[in-house]
Protein backbone atom coordinates (compact mmCIF):
# COMPACT_ATOMS: atom_id res chain seq x y z
CA UNK A 1 0.00 0.00 0.00
CA UNK A 2 1.04 3.61 -0.43
CA UNK A 3 1.87 5.62 3.02
CA UNK A 4 -1.01 7.20 4.44
CA UNK A 5 -2.31 9.06 7.84
CA UNK A 6 -4.25 7.55 9.92
CA UNK A 7 -7.20 9.19 12.00
CA UNK A 8 -9.41 8.20 14.38
CA UNK A 9 -11.84 11.44 15.02
CA UNK A 10 -14.40 11.07 18.69
CA UNK A 11 -17.04 12.62 16.83
CA UNK A 12 -18.95 13.43 14.12
CA UNK A 13 -18.04 17.07 13.50
CA UNK A 14 -14.31 16.26 13.84
CA UNK A 15 -14.30 13.49 10.98
CA UNK A 16 -16.00 16.20 8.96
CA UNK A 17 -13.32 18.71 9.92
CA UNK A 18 -10.59 16.77 9.16
CA UNK A 19 -11.71 15.35 6.11
CA UNK A 20 -12.61 18.91 4.77
CA UNK A 21 -9.11 19.72 5.87
CA UNK A 22 -6.94 16.69 4.51
CA UNK A 23 -5.22 16.23 0.85
CA UNK A 24 -6.85 12.76 -0.67
CA UNK A 25 -9.47 12.08 2.67
CA UNK A 26 -11.24 8.86 2.32
CA UNK A 27 -13.62 7.18 5.20
CA UNK A 28 -12.96 3.70 6.26
CA UNK A 29 -15.25 2.02 8.38
CA UNK A 30 -14.46 -1.87 8.57
CA UNK A 31 -11.84 -1.33 5.89
CA UNK A 32 -13.43 -4.73 3.96
CA UNK A 33 -13.61 -2.53 0.71
CA UNK A 34 -11.52 0.32 1.21
CA UNK A 35 -8.20 -2.21 2.33
CA UNK A 36 -8.32 -4.60 -0.13
CA UNK A 37 -8.61 -2.33 -2.92
CA UNK A 38 -5.76 -0.15 -1.66
CA UNK A 39 -3.46 -2.84 -1.52
CA UNK A 40 -4.59 -3.88 -4.94
CA UNK A 41 -3.99 0.14 -5.76
CA UNK A 42 -7.17 0.21 -7.34
CA UNK A 43 -7.98 2.94 -4.56
CA UNK A 44 -5.57 5.66 -3.58
CA UNK A 45 -5.98 8.17 -0.14
CA UNK A 46 -3.42 10.17 1.61
CA UNK A 47 -5.21 10.32 4.99
CA UNK A 48 -7.76 7.53 5.99
CA UNK A 49 -10.48 8.59 8.60
CA UNK A 50 -11.80 6.32 10.72
CA UNK A 51 -15.48 6.05 12.14
CA UNK A 52 -15.48 2.94 13.90
CA UNK A 53 -15.09 5.23 17.40
CA UNK A 54 -18.01 7.78 17.05
CA UNK A 55 -20.65 7.23 19.26
CA UNK A 56 -23.37 8.49 17.03
CA UNK A 57 -23.02 6.05 14.39
CA UNK A 58 -23.31 2.78 16.82
CA UNK A 59 -26.45 0.94 18.47
CA UNK A 60 -29.70 -0.59 17.42
CA UNK A 61 -32.75 0.82 18.28
CA UNK A 62 -36.65 0.16 17.77
CA UNK A 63 -38.84 3.11 17.59
CA UNK A 64 -42.11 4.15 16.49
CA UNK A 65 -42.77 1.08 14.16
CA UNK A 66 -39.26 1.15 12.43
CA UNK A 67 -35.66 -0.07 13.02
CA UNK A 68 -33.02 2.04 13.62
CA UNK A 69 -29.29 0.54 13.03
CA UNK A 70 -25.90 2.91 13.39
CA UNK A 71 -24.06 3.01 10.55
CA UNK A 72 -20.98 1.41 12.21
CA UNK A 73 -22.88 -1.52 13.34
CA UNK A 74 -20.97 -4.68 11.81
CA UNK A 75 -22.77 -7.52 10.14
CA UNK A 76 -21.85 -10.04 13.08
CA UNK A 77 -23.69 -7.22 15.72
CA UNK A 78 -27.03 -7.24 13.32
CA UNK A 79 -27.04 -11.20 12.38
CA UNK A 80 -26.67 -12.13 16.25
CA UNK A 81 -29.01 -9.08 17.43
CA UNK A 82 -31.52 -10.36 19.60
CA UNK A 83 -34.03 -7.34 18.64
CA UNK A 84 -33.25 -7.60 14.90
CA UNK A 85 -34.11 -11.13 15.03
CA UNK A 86 -37.14 -10.49 16.68
CA UNK A 87 -38.09 -7.30 14.87
CA UNK A 88 -36.75 -8.20 11.54
CA UNK A 89 -35.08 -11.87 11.06
CA UNK A 90 -34.80 -11.54 7.52
CA UNK A 91 -32.51 -8.81 7.79
CA UNK A 92 -30.23 -10.60 10.62
CA UNK A 93 -30.36 -13.52 8.30
CA UNK A 94 -28.93 -11.41 5.19
CA UNK A 95 -26.24 -10.31 7.48
CA UNK A 96 -25.42 -13.58 8.62
CA UNK A 97 -24.52 -15.02 4.79
CA UNK A 98 -22.58 -12.03 4.22
CA UNK A 99 -18.85 -12.96 3.23
CA UNK A 100 -17.39 -14.98 5.63
CA UNK A 101 -16.85 -14.76 9.20
CA UNK A 102 -13.96 -13.00 9.46
CA UNK A 103 -15.42 -10.26 7.48
CA UNK A 104 -18.62 -10.04 8.86
CA UNK A 105 -17.09 -9.15 12.29
CA UNK A 106 -15.19 -5.78 10.51
CA UNK A 107 -17.80 -4.96 7.82
CA UNK A 108 -20.29 -2.59 8.91
CA UNK A 109 -24.07 -1.81 7.39
CA UNK A 110 -22.80 2.00 6.42
CA UNK A 111 -19.56 0.88 4.77
CA UNK A 112 -21.82 -1.43 2.59
CA UNK A 113 -24.44 0.81 1.79
CA UNK A 114 -22.14 4.05 0.74
CA UNK A 115 -20.07 0.94 -1.08
CA UNK A 116 -22.81 0.25 -3.19
CA UNK A 117 -21.36 -2.69 -4.81
CA UNK A 118 -23.87 -4.55 -7.19
CA UNK A 119 -23.50 -7.49 -5.91
CA UNK A 120 -23.89 -6.46 -1.84
CA UNK A 121 -26.63 -8.19 0.00
CA UNK A 122 -27.64 -4.53 2.54
CA UNK A 123 -28.69 -2.33 -1.03
CA UNK A 124 -31.81 -5.01 -1.58
CA UNK A 125 -32.89 -4.52 1.96
CA UNK A 126 -32.40 -1.22 1.72
CA UNK A 127 -34.48 -0.74 -0.99
CA UNK A 128 -37.15 -3.41 -0.41
CA UNK A 129 -37.65 -2.03 3.16
CA UNK A 130 -38.21 1.80 2.28
CA UNK A 131 -35.40 2.42 4.30
CA UNK A 132 -34.40 5.69 5.04
CA UNK A 133 -30.75 6.68 5.09
CA UNK A 134 -29.75 9.23 7.66
CA UNK A 135 -26.66 11.09 7.06
CA UNK A 136 -24.49 13.95 8.68
CA UNK A 137 -26.73 16.05 6.66
CA UNK A 138 -29.93 14.96 5.88
CA UNK A 139 -32.66 12.02 5.14
CA UNK A 140 -32.31 10.25 1.86
CA UNK A 141 -35.12 7.72 0.91
CA UNK A 142 -33.07 4.49 -0.33
CA UNK A 143 -35.16 4.96 -4.14
CA UNK A 144 -32.82 8.09 -4.10
CA UNK A 145 -29.74 7.03 -2.74
CA UNK A 146 -28.52 3.97 -4.66
CA UNK A 147 -27.47 6.45 -8.07
CA UNK A 148 -25.41 3.85 -10.27
CA UNK A 149 -23.01 1.10 -9.89
CA UNK A 150 -20.60 2.10 -6.94
CA UNK A 151 -22.56 5.46 -7.14
CA UNK A 152 -24.89 7.19 -4.62
CA UNK A 153 -26.05 10.42 -3.75
CA UNK A 154 -23.75 11.22 -0.90
CA UNK A 155 -21.95 13.88 -0.99
CA UNK A 156 -18.43 15.00 -0.27
CA UNK A 157 -17.91 14.79 3.65
CA UNK A 158 -21.35 13.02 3.78
CA UNK A 159 -21.45 10.55 6.36
CA UNK A 160 -24.06 8.01 7.08
CA UNK A 161 -25.02 8.18 10.99
CA UNK A 162 -28.06 5.37 10.67
CA UNK A 163 -30.37 3.55 8.59
CA UNK A 164 -33.88 3.17 9.52
CA UNK A 165 -35.77 0.72 8.23
CA UNK A 166 -39.61 0.09 7.80
CA UNK A 167 -41.39 -3.22 9.28
CA UNK A 168 -43.24 -5.42 7.22
CA UNK A 169 -45.71 -7.86 8.03
CA UNK A 170 -43.70 -10.43 6.84
CA UNK A 171 -39.61 -10.68 4.94
CA UNK A 172 -37.07 -12.90 3.46
CA UNK A 173 -33.56 -12.92 1.43
CA UNK A 174 -33.03 -15.45 -0.74
CA UNK A 175 -29.41 -15.54 -1.92
CA UNK A 176 -27.51 -17.58 -4.36
CA UNK A 177 -23.57 -16.70 -3.50
CA UNK A 178 -20.57 -16.89 -5.46
CA UNK A 179 -18.50 -20.04 -4.46
CA UNK A 180 -15.61 -18.07 -3.65
CA UNK A 181 -16.23 -14.22 -2.45
CA UNK A 182 -19.73 -15.01 -1.35
CA UNK A 183 -20.76 -12.16 -3.05
CA UNK A 184 -24.51 -12.64 -4.68
CA UNK A 185 -24.84 -13.87 -8.16
CA UNK A 186 -28.50 -13.64 -7.42
CA UNK A 187 -30.13 -11.95 -4.55
CA UNK A 188 -33.79 -11.19 -3.94
CA UNK A 189 -35.38 -9.45 -1.36
CA UNK A 190 -38.85 -9.83 -0.60
CA UNK A 191 -40.99 -7.65 2.27
CA UNK A 192 -44.33 -8.54 2.03
CA UNK A 193 -47.10 -5.75 3.47
CA UNK A 194 -50.21 -6.76 3.71
CA UNK A 195 -51.50 -8.21 0.31
CA UNK A 196 -48.62 -6.08 -1.41
CA UNK A 197 -45.02 -7.18 -1.88
CA UNK A 198 -41.96 -5.23 -2.85
CA UNK A 199 -39.12 -7.48 -4.28
CA UNK A 200 -35.93 -6.33 -5.25
CA UNK A 201 -32.88 -8.02 -6.89
CA UNK A 202 -28.88 -7.25 -6.28
CA UNK A 203 -26.23 -9.42 -8.14
CA UNK A 204 -27.32 -9.44 -11.14
CA UNK A 205 -28.87 -5.94 -12.19
CA UNK A 206 -26.17 -3.85 -14.41
CA UNK A 207 -27.28 -0.91 -12.76
CA UNK A 208 -27.16 -1.77 -8.69
CA UNK A 209 -30.36 -2.99 -6.74
CA UNK A 210 -33.19 -2.68 -8.17
CA UNK A 211 -36.90 -3.25 -8.00
CA UNK A 212 -38.33 -6.21 -9.45
CA UNK A 213 -41.61 -4.72 -10.72
CA UNK A 214 -43.20 -7.56 -13.53
CA UNK A 215 -43.48 -9.80 -10.30
CA UNK A 216 -44.96 -7.22 -7.33
CA UNK A 217 -47.70 -6.66 -10.06
CA UNK A 218 -48.28 -10.24 -10.28
CA UNK A 219 -48.35 -11.04 -6.88
CA UNK A 220 -50.62 -7.79 -6.31
CA UNK A 221 -53.23 -9.63 -8.44
CA UNK A 222 -53.11 -12.80 -6.36
CA UNK A 223 -51.08 -14.66 -7.97
CA UNK A 224 -48.67 -17.76 -6.32
CA UNK A 225 -45.08 -17.75 -5.91
CA UNK A 226 -45.06 -20.57 -8.75
CA UNK A 227 -47.24 -17.81 -10.84
CA UNK A 228 -43.99 -16.14 -11.48
CA UNK A 229 -42.79 -18.69 -13.65
CA UNK A 230 -44.72 -16.87 -15.98
CA UNK A 231 -43.60 -13.22 -15.95
CA UNK A 232 -41.64 -11.94 -18.89
CA UNK A 233 -38.43 -10.41 -17.19
CA UNK A 234 -36.45 -10.43 -20.27
CA UNK A 235 -36.15 -6.58 -19.91
CA UNK A 236 -34.87 -6.72 -16.86
CA UNK A 237 -30.94 -5.29 -17.17
CA UNK A 238 -28.59 -7.99 -16.73
CA UNK A 239 -24.90 -7.86 -16.16
CA UNK A 240 -23.19 -9.62 -19.07
CA UNK A 241 -20.65 -12.29 -17.54
CA UNK A 242 -19.35 -15.52 -18.95
CA UNK A 243 -19.15 -17.34 -15.61
CA UNK A 244 -22.98 -16.46 -15.42
CA UNK A 245 -24.57 -15.93 -18.24
CA UNK A 246 -28.03 -14.09 -19.01
CA UNK A 247 -30.42 -16.94 -19.63
CA UNK A 248 -28.68 -19.20 -15.94
CA UNK A 249 -28.91 -15.86 -14.19
CA UNK A 250 -32.89 -14.99 -14.94
CA UNK A 251 -33.40 -19.11 -14.13
CA UNK A 252 -31.95 -17.99 -10.96
CA UNK A 253 -34.01 -14.77 -10.41
CA UNK A 254 -37.18 -16.54 -10.78
CA UNK A 255 -36.39 -19.19 -8.56
CA UNK A 256 -34.82 -16.71 -5.38
CA UNK A 257 -38.00 -14.69 -6.12
CA UNK A 258 -40.03 -17.75 -6.20
CA UNK A 259 -38.41 -18.87 -2.88
CA UNK A 260 -38.25 -15.46 -0.94
CA UNK A 261 -41.90 -15.11 -1.20
CA UNK A 262 -42.96 -18.41 -0.99
CA UNK A 263 -41.65 -18.03 2.96
CA UNK A 264 -43.03 -14.21 3.41
CA UNK A 265 -46.29 -16.46 2.78
CA UNK A 266 -46.13 -20.03 5.05
CA UNK A 267 -45.37 -19.24 8.59
CA UNK A 268 -42.10 -21.93 8.27
CA UNK A 269 -38.96 -20.19 9.19
CA UNK A 270 -37.40 -16.86 7.38
CA UNK B 1 4.68 7.38 12.73
CA UNK B 2 2.10 6.65 15.61
CA UNK B 3 2.87 4.90 18.93
CA UNK B 4 0.77 2.32 19.98
CA UNK B 5 -0.26 -0.06 22.73
CA UNK B 6 -0.81 -3.91 21.84
CA UNK B 7 -1.14 -6.64 24.30
CA UNK B 8 -0.03 -9.77 22.18
CA UNK B 9 -0.82 -13.17 23.45
CA UNK B 10 -0.83 -11.57 26.97
CA UNK B 11 2.01 -9.23 26.68
CA UNK B 12 1.96 -5.27 26.55
CA UNK B 13 4.07 -4.24 24.39
CA UNK B 14 4.42 -0.80 22.38
CA UNK B 15 5.29 -0.29 18.66
CA UNK B 16 6.15 2.73 16.36
CA UNK B 17 4.37 1.97 13.12
CA UNK B 18 3.43 4.32 10.18
CA UNK B 19 -0.64 4.65 8.81
CA UNK B 20 -0.65 2.05 6.52
CA UNK B 21 0.68 -1.18 8.61
CA UNK B 22 -1.12 -4.30 8.45
CA UNK B 23 -1.73 -5.98 11.40
CA UNK B 24 0.03 -9.16 9.97
CA UNK B 25 3.30 -7.11 9.10
CA UNK B 26 3.69 -5.59 12.51
CA UNK B 27 3.29 -9.12 14.10
CA UNK B 28 5.84 -10.94 11.74
CA UNK B 29 8.09 -8.17 10.98
CA UNK B 30 7.83 -5.96 14.21
CA UNK B 31 7.06 -8.95 17.14
CA UNK B 32 8.90 -11.75 15.47
CA UNK B 33 5.97 -13.94 15.23
CA UNK B 34 6.05 -15.32 12.24
CA UNK B 35 3.05 -18.62 12.74
CA UNK B 36 0.91 -15.71 11.18
CA UNK B 37 0.83 -16.57 7.38
CA UNK B 38 0.07 -14.34 4.77
CA UNK B 39 -1.66 -16.72 1.58
CA UNK B 40 -3.05 -14.01 -0.86
CA UNK B 41 -3.45 -10.31 -1.65
CA UNK B 42 -7.54 -10.43 -1.78
CA UNK B 43 -8.56 -11.11 1.77
CA UNK B 44 -9.99 -14.56 0.83
CA UNK B 45 -7.70 -17.10 2.19
CA UNK B 46 -7.68 -16.76 5.75
CA UNK B 47 -4.17 -17.59 6.62
CA UNK B 48 -3.42 -14.48 8.43
CA UNK B 49 -6.34 -14.90 10.99
CA UNK B 50 -5.67 -13.58 14.30
CA UNK B 51 -8.08 -12.83 17.34
CA UNK B 52 -8.66 -8.93 18.01
CA UNK B 53 -10.43 -7.95 21.64
CA UNK B 54 -11.71 -11.51 20.87
CA UNK B 55 -13.32 -11.59 17.35
CA UNK B 56 -11.67 -13.69 14.57
CA UNK B 57 -10.48 -10.70 11.85
CA UNK B 58 -8.20 -11.03 8.85
CA UNK B 59 -4.95 -9.69 10.01
CA UNK B 60 -4.08 -8.98 6.50
CA UNK B 61 -6.94 -6.94 5.93
CA UNK B 62 -6.98 -4.43 9.18
CA UNK B 63 -4.25 -2.08 10.05
CA UNK B 64 -2.66 -2.36 12.92
CA UNK B 65 -3.66 1.55 13.88
CA UNK B 66 -7.20 0.47 13.77
CA UNK B 67 -6.41 -1.75 16.96
CA UNK B 68 -4.70 0.47 19.00
CA UNK B 69 -5.23 -0.67 22.65
CA UNK B 70 -6.29 -4.13 21.83
CA UNK B 71 -5.69 -7.53 22.86
CA UNK B 72 -4.16 -9.68 19.98
CA UNK B 73 -4.47 -13.38 19.99
CA UNK B 74 -1.84 -15.78 17.44
CA UNK B 75 -0.92 -19.11 17.11
CA UNK B 76 2.45 -18.62 19.23
CA UNK B 77 -0.13 -18.15 22.15
CA UNK B 78 -2.50 -20.71 22.71
CA UNK B 79 0.05 -23.85 23.55
CA UNK B 80 0.80 -24.25 27.62
CA UNK B 81 4.81 -24.06 27.34
CA UNK B 82 5.18 -27.93 25.43
CA UNK B 83 1.79 -28.84 25.99
CA UNK B 84 -0.46 -28.55 23.15
CA UNK B 85 -4.02 -26.48 22.57
CA UNK B 86 -6.46 -29.61 22.27
CA UNK B 87 -7.27 -27.70 19.06
CA UNK B 88 -3.64 -28.48 17.84
CA UNK B 89 -4.11 -31.60 18.96
CA UNK B 90 -6.93 -32.78 17.39
CA UNK B 91 -5.17 -31.62 14.21
CA UNK B 92 -2.18 -33.35 14.80
CA UNK B 93 -4.29 -36.76 15.63
CA UNK B 94 -6.91 -36.19 12.91
CA UNK B 95 -4.42 -35.52 9.94
CA UNK B 96 -5.78 -32.12 9.43
CA UNK B 97 -2.89 -30.45 7.79
CA UNK B 98 -0.07 -31.75 4.81
CA UNK B 99 1.77 -28.15 4.12
CA UNK B 100 0.89 -26.52 7.20
CA UNK B 101 0.86 -23.37 5.54
CA UNK B 102 -3.14 -22.32 6.41
CA UNK B 103 -2.99 -24.46 9.62
CA UNK B 104 -2.71 -21.13 11.96
CA UNK B 105 -5.85 -19.59 10.34
CA UNK B 106 -7.51 -22.68 10.80
CA UNK B 107 -6.67 -23.26 14.77
CA UNK B 108 -7.34 -19.76 15.56
CA UNK B 109 -10.95 -20.11 13.72
CA UNK B 110 -11.83 -23.28 15.15
CA UNK B 111 -10.65 -22.21 18.36
CA UNK B 112 -13.45 -19.41 17.97
CA UNK B 113 -16.09 -21.26 16.39
CA UNK B 114 -15.33 -23.71 19.34
CA UNK B 115 -16.13 -20.73 22.18
CA UNK B 116 -18.64 -19.28 20.24
CA UNK B 117 -21.08 -22.11 20.27
CA UNK B 118 -20.68 -24.19 23.41
CA UNK B 119 -24.19 -25.52 23.22
CA UNK B 120 -23.33 -27.70 20.54
CA UNK B 121 -21.64 -27.98 17.16
CA UNK B 122 -22.12 -30.36 14.24
CA UNK B 123 -20.51 -30.61 10.86
CA UNK B 124 -22.53 -28.55 8.94
CA UNK B 125 -22.25 -25.82 11.26
CA UNK B 126 -18.60 -26.40 11.25
CA UNK B 127 -18.29 -26.08 7.56
CA UNK B 128 -20.56 -23.20 7.60
CA UNK B 129 -17.98 -21.33 9.68
CA UNK B 130 -15.07 -22.05 7.83
CA UNK B 131 -16.07 -20.24 4.44
CA UNK B 132 -13.23 -17.73 5.28
CA UNK B 133 -10.41 -19.91 5.66
CA UNK B 134 -9.17 -22.23 2.34
CA UNK B 135 -6.52 -25.09 2.52
CA UNK B 136 -5.44 -26.14 -1.17
CA UNK B 137 -3.78 -29.46 0.74
CA UNK B 138 -6.38 -31.20 2.63
CA UNK B 139 -9.57 -31.63 1.13
CA UNK B 140 -11.51 -30.04 4.84
CA UNK B 141 -13.08 -33.72 5.56
CA UNK B 142 -9.67 -34.19 8.18
CA UNK B 143 -10.57 -30.55 9.37
CA UNK B 144 -14.24 -30.57 10.18
CA UNK B 145 -13.61 -33.18 11.78
CA UNK B 146 -10.42 -32.30 13.76
CA UNK B 147 -12.34 -29.54 14.95
CA UNK B 148 -15.24 -31.68 15.68
CA UNK B 149 -12.88 -33.85 17.96
CA UNK B 150 -11.32 -31.39 19.54
CA UNK B 151 -14.91 -29.66 20.58
CA UNK B 152 -15.54 -33.06 22.38
CA UNK B 153 -12.18 -32.73 24.18
CA UNK B 154 -13.09 -29.07 25.51
CA UNK B 155 -16.66 -30.32 26.66
CA UNK B 156 -18.80 -29.01 23.55
CA UNK B 157 -21.61 -31.43 22.15
CA UNK B 158 -21.46 -32.92 19.25
CA UNK B 159 -24.47 -33.69 17.09
CA UNK B 160 -23.89 -35.54 14.26
CA UNK B 161 -25.82 -34.72 10.91
CA UNK B 162 -26.11 -36.53 7.78
CA UNK B 163 -22.42 -35.64 6.51
CA UNK B 164 -20.46 -37.45 4.44
CA UNK B 165 -17.42 -38.67 5.56
C1 LIG C 1 -13.66 -11.57 1.04
C2 LIG C 1 -14.83 -10.63 1.06
C3 LIG C 1 -16.10 -11.09 0.77
C4 LIG C 1 -17.20 -10.22 0.77
N1 LIG C 1 -18.44 -10.74 0.52
C5 LIG C 1 -19.54 -9.94 0.56
C6 LIG C 1 -20.84 -10.44 0.36
O1 LIG C 1 -21.07 -11.65 0.19
N2 LIG C 1 -21.89 -9.57 0.36
C7 LIG C 1 -21.70 -8.23 0.61
O2 LIG C 1 -22.68 -7.49 0.61
N3 LIG C 1 -20.48 -7.72 0.84
C8 LIG C 1 -19.39 -8.54 0.82
N4 LIG C 1 -18.15 -8.01 1.08
C9 LIG C 1 -18.01 -6.56 1.40
C10 LIG C 1 -18.24 -6.30 2.87
O3 LIG C 1 -19.60 -6.53 3.15
C11 LIG C 1 -17.91 -4.89 3.35
O4 LIG C 1 -18.44 -4.77 4.62
C12 LIG C 1 -18.43 -3.72 2.58
O5 LIG C 1 -17.93 -3.76 1.29
C13 LIG C 1 -17.94 -2.37 3.08
O6 LIG C 1 -18.14 -2.16 4.44
P1 LIG C 1 -16.96 -1.65 5.36
O7 LIG C 1 -17.57 -1.25 6.63
O8 LIG C 1 -15.87 -2.62 5.39
O9 LIG C 1 -16.53 -0.30 4.57
P2 LIG C 1 -15.12 0.29 4.17
O10 LIG C 1 -14.37 -0.65 3.31
O11 LIG C 1 -14.44 0.82 5.36
O12 LIG C 1 -15.66 1.52 3.29
C14 LIG C 1 -16.31 1.32 2.05
C15 LIG C 1 -16.65 2.68 1.42
O13 LIG C 1 -17.69 3.31 2.17
C16 LIG C 1 -17.26 4.57 2.68
N5 LIG C 1 -17.88 4.65 4.00
C17 LIG C 1 -17.78 3.75 5.01
N6 LIG C 1 -18.59 4.07 6.02
C18 LIG C 1 -19.24 5.22 5.66
C19 LIG C 1 -20.22 6.05 6.29
N7 LIG C 1 -20.71 5.75 7.52
N8 LIG C 1 -20.65 7.15 5.62
C20 LIG C 1 -20.16 7.44 4.39
N9 LIG C 1 -19.25 6.69 3.75
C21 LIG C 1 -18.79 5.60 4.38
C22 LIG C 1 -15.76 4.53 2.65
O14 LIG C 1 -15.20 5.80 2.51
C23 LIG C 1 -15.50 3.66 1.42
O15 LIG C 1 -15.58 4.44 0.27
C24 LIG C 1 -17.03 -8.85 1.08
C25 LIG C 1 -15.75 -8.36 1.38
C26 LIG C 1 -14.64 -9.23 1.37
C27 LIG C 1 -13.29 -8.69 1.71
S1 LIG D 1 -3.61 -13.46 3.72
FE1 LIG D 1 -5.29 -14.29 2.63
S2 LIG D 1 -6.97 -13.52 3.79
FE2 LIG D 1 -5.30 -12.64 4.78
S1 LIG E 1 -2.38 -27.90 4.73
FE1 LIG E 1 -1.52 -27.03 2.95
S2 LIG E 1 -2.82 -25.35 2.57
FE2 LIG E 1 -3.82 -26.35 4.16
Amino acid sequence: MNPFHYHRPKTLAEAQMLFRDAESPRFIAGGMTVLPSMKARLLDAENLIDLSKIEALQGIEARSGRLRIGASTTHATIANSAVVRQMLPALATLAGGIADRHVRNRGTLGGSLANNDPAADYPAAALALDAQIVTSERTIAAADFFTGLFETALTEAEIITAVDFSLPDRAAYTKHRHPASGYAIVGVFAARFGQHWQLTLTGSSAYGAIRLMAFEKQLVKGATPDGLDGVDIDDLPILEDPSFPIAYRRHLIKLMAKQAVAMTIDDVSI
Amino acid sequence: MSRIDLTINGQSKRFDVPGETLLVDLLRDQAGLTGTHIGCDTSQCGACVVRVDGATVKSCTILAMQCAGGRIETIEGIAKGKELHPVQAAFSENHALQCGYCTPGFVITAIDIIETNPQGLDAQTVREELHGNICRCTGYNNIVAAILDAAQRMGVPVQATGERS
